[in-house]
């Protein structure tokens, strides 16, 4: 029989894993949906990091944070 | 009505949603990877295959619960980045730090075992994959410790120091943030909630099976290692319960008195063990908090201060000042009020102000007054945000309730795994029918037992985010309103089919039981 080096041994692990889950199919399909929902719609779309989107640097960002800690009247 | 509630009521609402939803994942896999593991190892030691169609049965929830759960805590650190962007800047790394750790290796750890421990039978030596299995639980523990230490620094802000350049606090000793007593406390108690509702979900899910007369001695087995695992562990729970609470008189006395409905702060206090609130109670009216209880004398002085002799503040005394308490150096001090602190929060906002108009045109000396100034007032900052002594005060019912819930059901399952283990150790379990209902219905109350626990830990800190130092009100985005709730409807519904999914796909396997159990 061949012998194979770690990498493809690795490889055949996953591979087979992978290849023989029963339940498991189910489960990886709902984890790649939610992470699909969580990172191509919520994150883009309704999550944006506000700070980071809005001003470029971390200066613009901490005198934003102080003008908002400090005005309490707004 | 939905005009009523404001940006800050919705954004507190959708933190909570997720937060709940997210626990109601997480604390299984915490438990249920040790049961597993136990499991596992008498495999090992035995060479007994049931134990190993018994392991890989457990497995195949813990798979389920597990993919269903993964990531959903991300949905927090979104929610971070976009409704509480004040914050995320005004912790800086102190926060950023654990959680980054959490994510390399506690994260990575965890997965890379999971492949291991499922793909991994009959591939890799018995002791290899045993080896994986205790590092798949290892390494769950270890996500929760960085959230948890991150949770507890907001409880109980330790080793850092506020820089005014930046806005932000920064970390000056990384073992106080790991080490305080706060996080300790909370970390331990967090886990074994987790192991006792693993516990109580193993000999649930056990029972179902000896109702049904399916895999007795799987179910026998599972239930011997669950009650064990689970006494010792309810009692450990209730060993750290105590020491949590004992951090809470000390560090965070209004949460403290809201659990106890203690309006009055009195010497000698006792410990309310169940009781009624009155409805109509308020800070600024006299009548009596309780319409009913029940009390254990002095208990409340003694656990929260190792004196049953000690002074317990109530609300009002915390809202009015003028009682005497031990600071964190073990001096003593006189309590100010809440009004003299929301001053000094105000001077020290001020100063923040000053602080940054002097360096804006250069003036140093103005700069070292406003920082000295800022320095000396920092501890009340948080204050300065609120206008009125009494918007210290958190919801004390709910908080009031969410205690009993959670101790009371603490104790009760205490009482549970010694009943199970005594009928187990006399082979009697099967002829009580009636417990294994009872086992059955249990689990729903460990869920709810561990959500109590969070809502104490979470709404009895109110008004604070960072405790003292920055209010719910302050730290939220100044973002639409309106992009809240539809998120938030958003969630309800995502997180909602998620656990359908769970509670199908786990049914579905439980039905199909443990011989022909998929991996």
């Amino acid at each position: 029989m061949e012998k194979r080096n770690i990498l493809q041994r690795i490889f055949l692990f996953y591979y087979n894993g992978f290849k023989s889950m029963t339940v498991g199919k189910t489960l990886w399909t709902i984890i790649i949906i939610k992470l699909i929902i969580m990172f191509l719609i919520l994150k883009p779309f309704f999550f944006p990091n506000v700070l980071k989107r809005n001003f470029k640097t971390p200066e613009e960002r901490s005198r934003y944070v102080i003008e908002n800690l400090t005005n309490t009247n707004k | 009505m939905v005009e009523h509630i404001d940006l800050v009521n919705w954004s507190r609402a959708q933190f909570a949603l997720t937060a709940m939803y997210h626990w109601v994942f997480v604390p299984l896999t915490l438990g249920l990877a040790y049961i597993m593991a136990f499991m596992e190892t008498i495999y090992v030691r035995t060479g007994d295959e049931e134990w190993k169609r018994i392991t890989k049965f457990w497995q195949t929830l813990f798979g389920v619960n597990f993919a269903i759960g993964v990531a959903t805590g991300l949905i927090l650190e979104f929610e971070f980045g976009t409704n509480w962007s004040n914050y995320s800047w005004f912790v800086g790394d102190i926060f950023g730090a654990p959680l980054a750790i959490e994510g390399i290796m506690a994260f990575f750890m965890e997965s890379t075992f999971i492949a291991i421990m499922f793909f991994g039978w009959n591939k890799v030596s018995k002791k290899f994959h045993l080896l994986s299995t205790w590092l798949v639980a290892l390494g769950a523990n270890l996500s929760a410790l960085w959230i948890l230490v991150a949770n507890a620094w907001m409880q109980y802000p330790a080793g850092m120091h506020f820089n005014p350049d930046t806005a932000r606090n920064e970390m000056h000793n990384f073992w106080e943030v790991l080490f305080s007593p706060v996080a300790i406390n909370k970390f331990l108690h967090t886990i074994t909630s987790g192991y006792v509702l693993a516990a109580v979900f193993v000999i649930g899910i056990s029972a179902w099976f000896l109702l049904k007369g399916r895999h007795i001695l799987m179910a026998k087995r599972s239930i011997v290692i669950a009650s064990v695992f689970g006494l010792i562990s309810a009692l450990y729970l209730a060993f750290t319960g105590d020491g949590s609470a004992y951090q809470v008189a000390q560090k965070q006395p209004m949460k403290l008195a809201a659990m106890e409905g203690l309006y009055e702060g009195r010497n000698a206090a006792g410990l309310v063990v169940v009781g009624v609130l009155a409805p109509d109670k308020e800070v600024d009216n006299e009548k009596d908090p309780f319409i009913f209880k029940v009390e254990i004398p002095k208990m409340l002085s003694f656990l929260g201060y190792r004196n049953s002799e000690a002074f317990v503040p109530g609300i009002k005394d915390i809202i009015n000042g003028g009682y005497t308490f031990v600071d964190k150096d073990g001096n003593e001090q006189i309590a100010l009020s809440a009004e003299e602190k929301i001053k000094r929060g105000k001077i020290a906002i001020q100063a923040l102000a000053d602080y940054r108009n002097a360096s804006d045109i250069g003036n140093k000396e103005e700069k070292l007054q406003q920082k000295a100034l800022l320095d000396e007032n920092f501890k009340y900052f948080g204050y300065g945000y609120l206008n009125n002594p009494k918007s210290i005060v958190p919801n004390v019912p709910l908080t009031f309730y969410s205690f009993r819930i959670m101790v009371g059901l603490g104790f009760l399952f205490i009482a549970f795994f010694v009943v199970i283990l005594v009928l187990v150790m006399r082979e009697k379990l099967t002829q009580y029918r009636w417990i294994l209902w009872i086992s059955v219905f249990l689990i729903p109350f460990a869920y709810i037992a561990s959500q109590a626990g969070w809502i104490v830990a979470e709404v009895g800190r109110q008004p604070w985010v960072i405790q003292d130092i920055l209010p719910t009100v302050a730290a939220v985005s100044r973002i639409d309103a309106g992009a809240v709730q539809v998120t938030f409807v958003l969630f309800s519904i995502i997180f909602t089919l998620l656990l359908i999914a769970e509670i199908k796909i786990m049914l579905k396997q439980i039905k199909i039981g443990p011989k022909e159990g998929g991996e």
